[in-house]
């Protein structure tokens, strides 16, 4: 049965470049470039537990990196390795005061981190332009639709892998108890730092597809917003599932389209500015009421599927 | 304010008026976490509502200390709200969804404000009564504004010790706050507390959104300042009152030197390296137990 479904997933995947409009096709690299970002997150804050709120900046950081680098004419094969490595690096960073933090200190020294790395991107202009931002060099839409794809597919595949191994079991122990953790042998400063740069440098990788999708970056985009996003996708898809991440990275492209629907079908002359933020905050707390384990979860719960 | 001694002194004033208003939104926040072992990231958008009511209330013609107190009023009856309607229901789940559900009642805050035809969008000065007025203090000249804000806040901070150490149910709530199983066993109404806390704390907010007018002027975006209190409050240490406060002072003094003295730019991420430094030193913050596992 899942067998089934996942080869009519990957049937449909493959045929999407033919039978979708640009635009169309379009949404589908931004939903495979979140489940990039995600299957990172997932790994840090549903797998091993730690609720990081600066995502955003590793994002951010590969994305630069890709656009520089790109620019002064490194190859793909070079310049996603060397995003995916700055990016684990700046995780690195990140997790150097997170080691001894956990629960409401983590959340909020990840989000002062986002913030400085946001605030270093606009001030080093020599590098990063600042607040004019980056224009990124143009890339097939179909070929980066491929790429995308393997990369989430891949993602997905490690993050299974790396479940499944000693690692994996670690992270799931620092989850649940990190005195039990240190008691069994764990070395949960450690396992901290590997945790933020694993997730980093998926967050690299998607920041750097982000920029060849967007095709311009500049550092507002990589605020702490974007970083509840990418938490609130994994929370509405279903926490510690990977199929929630999927779901999720569909349901965040998916939102903005339903309210643009939404308001048409209202047909306002003029939308009043904030209806957007007021519907995806009004989803989020419903969301969370109603099916707290996620879509994941409540379609394991329905009785159809 | 020719003299070495003015320029200090008069940045010390600014400082601190700001870093009252960091305060009592870092208090907001440190209340209700420890009745509720919630981190209400809303706590910005209460204190923006704030405002906006006051602003509502002065333009109706009400005088400014009555415009304080209704927003106050109307922040606290709020609280009570969103506590029983969107928090409570959620009460025993695991600390993500929780504070995903407090992130999506500041979005829908945000957003409803802005949709308030022809007013959300905008950005307004609520003057206090001693606008454009200031003291000259030594070799200082300081902005009335200033001296109102801090006043407003010592006066708040002494009701406030009072009310905790002495009133019945200023006790019940700290009673609360230290062990709530404990304090259900006694028989105090846990439910009926933590709605109380978050009333008080919302109210609070919209104090804090009156006085920080003044500084900043009132719009929608203007709860971004709960994103500095949230670190004020973990500088002082999570949880610990008197650190939230400390941590709230310490921030906005810190901003008012760095946005003279430091190069640009330093003045805003100030609370984040702030926070990352004493986190690094003391991962406990300020004044926190350091075996609290939160």
């Amino acid at each position: 049965m899942h067998r089934a479904l996942a080869l009519v997933v990957l049937l449909a995947l493959a045929a999407a470049p033919a039978m979708l409009s640009p635009w169309g096709l379009s949404q589908l690299t931004f939903v495979a470039i979140y489940v990039v970002a995600g299957t990172g997150l997932m790994l840090l804050a549903g797998h091993a537990g730690q609720l990081s709120l600066c995502h955003a900046a590793f994002i951010g950081v590969g994305a630069y990196a890709e656009a520089i680098l790109h620019a002064r004419g490194w190859p793909l094969p070079l310049s996603l390795p060397a995003a995916m490595a700055l990016a684990s690096l700046t995780g690195i960073v990140a997790a150097w005061p997170a080691r001894k933090l956990s629960g409401i200190y983590l959340a909020i020294a990840t989000l002062s981190f986002g913030f400085i790395v946001q605030e270093i991107l606009m001030r080093w202009e020599a590098v990063t332009g600042g607040n004019t931002g980056l224009a990124v060099t143009r890339f097939d839409a179909g070929k980066l639709y491929w790429l995308a794809l393997a990369a989430a597919l891949g993602a997905l595949w490690l993050l299974d892998r790396l479940l499944a191994g000693r690692l994996g079991r670690a992270f799931v122990a620092l989850r649940e108890d990190a005195t039990a953790a240190t008691a069994i042998g764990v070395a949960v400063p450690h396992l901290k730092v590997t945790a933020f740069a694993l997730a980093a440098a998926f967050g690299g990788l998607a920041g750097a597809l982000y920029a060849h999708q967007l095709r311009f970056i500049s550092p507002e985009q990589f605020d702490w917003v974007m970083s509840i996003e990418l938490l609130m996708m994994l929370v509405i898809g279903g926490l510690g599932t990977r199929a929630g991440i999927v779901l999720g990275a569909a349901f965040l492209i998916a939102l903005p389209q339903a309210i643009a629907l939404l308001r048409d079908a209202l047909a306002w002359e003029t939308p009043p500015a904030g209806i957007e933020l007021f519907a995806f905050g009004l989803v989020l707390v419903l969301a969370l009421r109603w099916a707290p384990a996620g879509l994941a979860g409540w379609l394991k719960k329905s009785p159809s599927l | 304010m020719g003299t070495t001694l003015g320029i200090p002194l008069s940045l010390a004033i600014a400082g601190i008026a700001t870093g009252c208003v960091y305060a009592l939104v870092a208090l907001g926040f440190v209340l209700i976490w420890k009745a509720t072992a919630v981190v209400n990231f809303a706590h910005g958008e209460l204190m923006m509502l704030g405002g906006f009511s006051g602003l509502g209330l002065v333009a109706l013609g009400w005088p400014w200390p009555l415009a304080l107190a209704g927003a106050a009023l109307a922040g606290a009856l709020f609280g009570l709200l969103a506590e029983r309607v969107v928090l409570r229901p959620l009460l025993g789940q695991p600390h993500i969804p929780i504070v995903m559900t407090t992130l999506g009642l500041g979005f829908m805050l945000k957003g409803a404000v802005t949709m308030i035809p022809g007013a959300g969008a905008e950005t307004h000065a609520l003057p206090t009564p001693f606008a454009g007025q200031s003291l000259s203090f030594a070799d200082a000249t300081v902005a009335a504004d200033h001296v109102l804000v801090i006043g407003v806040t010592l006066l708040l901070g002494t009701v406030l010790f009072g009310f905790f150490r002495f009133a019945p149910l200023g006790r019940a709530l700290r009673a609360t706050a230290q062990n709530p199983r404990g304090a259900q066993l006694v028989g105090i109404p846990l439910a009926r507390m933590q709605g109380t806390i978050w009333a008080l704390a919302a109210g609070l907010a919209a104090i804090a959104g009156m006085l920080l007018a003044p500084l900043t002027f009132v719009h929608a975006q203007m709860g971004l300042i709960g994103l500095k209190a949230l670190p004020a409050a973990v500088i002082g240490g999570f949880g610990s009152i008197p650190g939230a406060l400390a941590g709230g002072l310490l921030l906005g003094l810190v901003e008012s030197f760095a946005g003279f003295y430091a190069p640009e730019g330093v003045k805003d991420i100030a609370a984040h390296v702030l926070v990352l430094a004493v986190l690094l030193l003391r991962p406990a913050g300020l004044f926190g137990r350091p075996q609290e596992n939160i």
